[in-house]
């Protein structure tokens, strides 16, 4: 029977489990590797029996101890930060080397949380422009209009990165990227600055595009996760599709 | 050849700048575009065969991209997925996808339904080649522990 201090230290233990998966989920991680990571500190924390229930929106933990209440956190906003996942993966990893305690973890983990670690924007800008240029290259065999997507790409990447952060739905934020980004290409063809608008359009259309909910949907659905995989794949088709819709009437209009 | 350099190192700096995209660690950067190099590389020789289509070219691509991600997880200690991201971007069917939207607004219907058809052909093959390193991953890992239990025994 687990005494007071005892009760404490379990709750403090399916906190931590908790925030762990918490983060690990809303910035990116595949499911198996959060429930991986769920269990594990349980296990490393000596707790005899530990049960998760993980999909996209909630996380839930519980002991088969009747002592211990279950647990649960709402997981709302999703963004991409794999930055975080390795980090609260080497947590994991000091914690299992029994390096830091609980305790510590769980501040660890706290200030992971609220921690603001994203690349500063000159050099997200230059990320889009690394894609978008290379990529003409390399699907279309095209070398004179890699430096004229590059440009799309980064004034595009500005006017996402600034959609983003005011209007915050990211559905519209991509439908409207990708409407500029079919403007922007067809006055640069119209000017003379660039020759073929298809590889334009192709080329900087390139970092918008979903490749972590993709790439997860892939995962979890291997790994057997009917509710999550379907919910990641619906996710990245939206995104897809208000790209597709966005050149779409931009190609009309232009 | 001069050509394949100039395309390999594009490959890299793809991989490198969807790594900044997706706000990947420092420590991770140089092999996540090491991955967009190595799957893109299979997938150029494979297509290089005589009877080799978009699908068998674009799954050993990915294959390739998930048993290389895996093996340097495990070395680097870093999940699997921040070397998976990157190195999927060069194998996108990205100009496929386009073309599809393009026919789409023109109005011309045969276009359509080809271009729809090789979409989802590679798409449907990078998963499998995705599938398929994973299964490939498990049973060699399947042997590993087999080896160890007889060399105790």
């Amino acid at each position: 029977m687990a005494s007071v201090e005892n009760q404490s230290y379990y709750q403090l233990v399916i906190n931590t489990c908790l925030l762990a998966g918490k983060i690990m989920v809303e910035n990116g991680s595949d499911l198996q590797r959060v429930e991986d990571t769920i269990y594990r500190i349980g296990h490393n924390a000596k707790m005899k029996s530990i049960n998760a229930y993980i999909t996209v929106t909630m996380i839930m933990v519980s002991s088969t101890d009747p002592n211990i209440p279950a647990q649960m956190i709402n997981v709302n906003k999703r963004s991409f930060n794999l930055t975080k996942v390795v980090k609260v993966n080497d947590l994991s990893r000091k914690f299992a080397a029994e390096q830091i305690n609980i305790e510590t973890f769980y501040q660890q983990l706290q200030l992971t949380d609220i921690q603001n670690d994203f690349f500063s924007l000159k050099m997200q800008v230059l990320g889009a422009i690394l894609v978008s240029g290379p990529l003409v290259v390399v699907f279309r065999d095209n070398v004179i209009d890699a430096l004229p997507a590059c440009a799309v790409a980064a004034i595009t990447w500005v006017f996402f990165y600034f959609m983003n952060r005011y209007f915050n739905i990211r559905f519209v934020s991509e439908f409207s990227s990708a409407f500029l980004l079919a403007g922007i290409s067809a006055l640069m063809v119209r000017i003379g600055w660039a020759h073929n608008m298809d590889d334009l359009i192709i080329g900087s259309v390139m970092p918008l595009l979903p490749g972590i909910p993709l790439t997860n949907a892939v995962r979890d659905l291997l790994a057997g996760n009917l509710v999550s995989g379907p919910a990641r794949g619906v996710e990245a088709l939206i995104s897809a599709c208000a790209l597709g819709f966005g050149v779409a009437v931009g190609l009309h209009l232009f | 050849m001069m050509t394949l350099i100039i395309k390999v190192i594009c490959v890299y700096l793809a991989g490198v700048g969807f790594g900044m995209i997706v706000n990947l660690p420092l420590r991770a950067f140089n092999v996540a575009g090491l991955s967009g190099v190595v799957g893109w590389l299979v997938y150029y020789l494979v297509s290089l065969l005589p009877s080799a289509g978009l699908g068998i070219s674009n799954f050993c691509g990915a294959m390739a991209i998930g048993l290389f991600s895996m093996i340097m997880a495990r070395i680097m200690k870093i999940p699997s997925i921040v070397f998976d991201v990157p190195g999927l971007v060069p194998l996108v069917p990205g100009s496929q996808a386009y073309l599809v939207v393009k026919s789409f607004t023109v109005g011309d219907s045969h276009l359509l339904g080809l271009y729809a058809a090789q979409l989802v052909w590679i798409s449907g093959s990078i998963a499998l080649g995705f599938i398929a390193a994973e299964g490939v991953f498990r049973v060699w890992q399947q042997i590993k522990a087999y080896r160890s239990i007889f060399k105790r025994s």
